[in-house]
């Protein structure tokens, strides 16, 4: 990460009311997470203090204050899902990454987070990777799913 | 794009867009939203692009990329014009096919038209497919014929039609009016009637007047909000303009999930597109009404869709809700009057100006007008969206649209309105539904969500998944939600775990008391309303939990246990390859045994046993494994 990164970012909302959450979303997206020096940089530019942003970064969900793994899984908890099996499926990642939702693995290749509903319950149970959708999972085919992502030169 | 000044440039400019469509014109459209997405439909779409290439239909044939359907269960789903002939279940290796029978030579491709898993009829057109036949489609029929991405498929369909008409032919008084005839109630979940919060903020004093669309669709299991925003965002945003012009605002927001990117993106190219046109921004179609719209994400915060909390989120804030002694109505964003309404909603606005009132009160029940779009998802063969008219059963929802309940499997229940909803059983399934006859189950309408739930469901487990979702989710600020649903997600894990006891289920109905009177907002209210309508219809299924420490639909973990029947056994070791964890003892011949101590219960061996051999214990001890010398087993059968 860099100052001028985080900096371009806060460019855009200058001068604008009520831009914390866009604004965190942005850098989320760019740096896949929050680092602890954006928080520091928005409150020094914008004059919002660090309790609030920081406050903010830890309620929402989408929002991550720690680095993310390359590929980030995101196993469908909804209800739809979960009387599909949904937690099967949550089981079989966890087994087959060894960790838990809201971790991320050793090598840094992946984290692993629930989401409430991704609608496209038709589809249950679904997993997103990267924001691929994958729909109507087992447990075998979420493994060799996977397997797709683990492999030295992986593809999105 | 030019700018409209005036009502007749823009029917002149329909006139034009009308005047190139060649009705005859052979036309492809296919679904390209998520769901279909994530079935392959861009490698459909590309597929028929090449195809045209190579079999030189380029420039021939249109292609349309489109919204949402709502039969997502059997996408990619594609539908061929002027025959509408509808295929479903599309591949990108299906497509040469399509183009060189259906399109060069008229032929059918019989394989891909929907066949009737109960009659085997199969369906030519989409309206004779079942799960389309009996819904009565007003605000999702558009998704068929409009290209989310071009305004002008819109406004060919008489598109902005009913704001011109608002701006021009009716005061906002009487925009008021034809609402208010309309008997309108907010589709978001509580019935709200639409016209009394828009008097409200209207009559509030103070300006700025801001209007907000609610797409933060945060139910577990609704979809509708997604499908109308990726597939027709037009229609969302007239019935925004029109509301806006009707309660005097000038600033509009669209709070929208960030998990939907594709609803952001489409919305945000159509408030670009209007805005090119000249239909939002500063004197919408020369009538002198300015009204500007920004996009604001959500990130993700189930409370956020409680009025007040979104309200804050937008302000940059922590999406938490605050007391309504005074109505966000009155005092909402920054404190000023703030109308917030679902997509779902405002979609019908349109529809109202256009037809008049009296036309929208003939369809629906005495207290609930229009239609309703539903998520059917669950245990049913046809999950997917189902717009019917406010008033049909669940049975004819459930069983006629949705084609009852996957391998023939018995129905249990049906829950209704998400997190804040509530089960309904069997005995209550002729119920028609609409906003009052749900409310009299203990369940909601909330935004449509109806999940389907059938013999292999553990009501009590649901229960639980639901308290535990919604603790989570608990913004933490008042306490009987705090702390409450803390509780009640501790004993009701304990009752799925086999650590029930005596006198739990009364200390769960007055954890339900207590959030439901002193909860600050909806979330904490009626988060018991599962809890309560599963203690009211499935009591035995509590009771076998807590006292005979077994889970009747075999689905909690801690209570059940694998067992392979020696007598079904083939000992053909599909089982014993597929276990993860390498619980399983057998070979060829050799009658297989679960190791009790190393299975997870995930259920893969259940999943794969080709001989039913494979089952599920519970309330009782597992039979203790054969001697080894009684496992000698031949496989004589063959695999079915």
């Amino acid at each position: 990460m860099s100052i001028e990164q985080v900096d371009k970012i806060i460019d855009k909302y200058v001068n604008e009311k009520g831009v914390l959450i866009q604004l965190l979303l942005d850098i989320q997206r760019q740096l896949n997470w929050i680092p602890k020096e954006a928080i520091m940089r928005i409150h020094e530019r914008l004059k919002i203090p660090v309790s609030e942003i920081y406050r903010v970064a830890s309620f929402y969900t989408a929002l991550s204050l720690k680095p993310r793994g390359r590929h980030l899984v995101r196993v469908c908890a909804g209800t739809a899902c979960y009387v599909r099996g949904g937690p099967r499926i949550l089981d079989s990642v966890e087994l087959a990454l060894k960790i838990k939702p809201g971790e991320t693995t050793s090598d840094k290749n992946f984290s692993l987070e629930t989401v409430n509903c991704l609608g496209c319950c038709a589809l249950g149970p679904v997993v997103e990777i990267d924001g691929q959708y994958h729909g109507k999972l087992s447990p075998s085919t979420i493994g060799k799913l996977l397997v797709k992502y683990t492999e030295p030169e992986a593809k999105k | 794009m030019m700018r409209l000044n005036s009502p007749s440039e823009l029917e002149e400019l329909r006139k034009k867009i009308v005047a190139k469509l060649d009705p005859q014109k052979p036309a492809v459209t296919l679904c390209i939203s998520t769901g279909c997405e994530a079935l392959g439909a861009m490698d459909v779409l590309k597929a028929f692009k090449e195809e045209f290439k190579k079999q030189g239909l380029e420039g021939k044939v249109d292609i349309k990329e489109t919204g949402c359907l709502g039969f997502c269960e059997k996408g990619p789903r594609v539908v061929i014009y002027p025959e509408d002939i509808a295929y479903f279940k599309v591949q990108a290796s299906d497509v040469p096919e399509i183009v060189s029978k259906t399109l060069l030579n008229k032929e059918i491709v019989e394989r891909l038209l929907y066949t009737d898993p109960n009659t085997g009829e199969k369906a030519q057109r989409l309206s004779d497919v079942p799960f389309y036949k009996y819904q009565y489609r007003l605000l999702m029929n558009n998704n068929a014929k409009v290209d989310p991405k071009k305004i002008e498929d819109y406004i060919a369909l008489g598109g902005y039609k009913a704001l011109s008409k608002a701006l021009f032919q009716l005061t906002p008084d009487k925009i008021m009016d034809e609402v208010k005839k309309s008997q309108l109630r907010g589709r978001g979940g509580g019935g709200f009637p639409t016209f009394q919060k828009w008097e409200s903020t209207r009559k509030a004093p103070e300006t700025p007047k801001y209007v907000i669309i609610n797409c933060d669709e945060g139910d577990p299991g609704a979809f509708m909000n997604r499908a109308l925003m990726e597939g027709n965002p037009h229609s969302i945003l007239e019935g925004l303009i029109i509301a806006a012009y009707a309660v005097g605002s000038h600033e509009g927001f669209i709070y929208v999930r960030q998990e939907y990117p594709l609803a952001v993106e489409n919305m945000q190219m159509a408030l670009d597109q209007a805005t090119a046109y000249g239909l939002l921004g500063d004197n919408i179609l020369g009538s002198g009404f300015d009204f500007k719209v920004k996009i604001h994400k959500g990130a993700g915060a189930f409370v956020s869709g409680e009025s007040s909390a979104l309200m804050t989120a937008i302000e940059g804030r922590v999406g938490e809700p605050r007391t309504k002694y005074v109505h966000t109505s009155e005092k909402g964003l920054w404190d000023k009057p703030s109308i917030l309404n679902n997509v779902e909603t405002y979609a019908n606005i349109p529809l109202i100006i256009n037809n008049g009132a009296e036309w929208f009160t003939k369809i629906g029940t005495t207290g609930s007008k229009g239609t309703k779009i539903f998520a059917l998802a669950g245990k049913v063969n046809n999950t997917g969206l189902v717009e019917v008219a406010m008033g049909m059963t669940l049975r004819d929802m459930i069983f006629k649209i949705g084609g009852g309940i996957r391998n023939g499997k018995k129905f249990k229940a049906v829950q209704a309105g998400g997190p804040s909803g509530g089960m309904i059983p069997e005995q209550y399934l002729d119920t028609p539904v609409d906003f009052d006859e749900l409310k009299k189950l203990g369940a909601i309408m909330g935004s449509g969500g109806l999940i389907v739930m059938d013999e292999d469901t553990c009501m009590v487990d649901v229960a639980r998944y639901f308290v535990n979702f919604l603790s989570d989710e608990s913004c933490g600020k008042c306490v009987p939600c705090r702390e409450g649903l803390r509780q009640a997600k501790k004993i009701l894990t304990d009752i799925v775990s086999g650590k029930g006891k005596e006198g739990d289920i009364e200390k769960l109905r007055r954890i339900a008391d207590a959030s439901n009177a002193a909860a600050l907002c909806a979330l904490g209210q009626t988060a018991a309303n599962p809890m309560l309508t599963t203690l009211r219809y499935f009591a035995d299924e509590y009771d076998a939990h807590i006292k005979e420490k077994r889970c009747p639909a075999l689905s909690c973990k801690p209570l059940i246990n694998f067992y392979i029947d020696p007598d079904k056994c083939n000992a053909c070791t599909l089982c014993a390859r597929n276990c993860p964890v390498s619980a399983i003892d057998g070979a060829v011949g050799k009658i297989h045994i679960i190791d009790q101590s190393k299975c997870t219960k995930c259920g893969t061996c259940f999943d794969n046993c080709r001989f039913n051999a494979v089952t599920k214990i519970s309330g009782k001890p597992v039979p203790p494994p054969l001697p080894e010398e009684q496992r000698v087993k031949k496989p004589v059968k063959k695999a079915a």
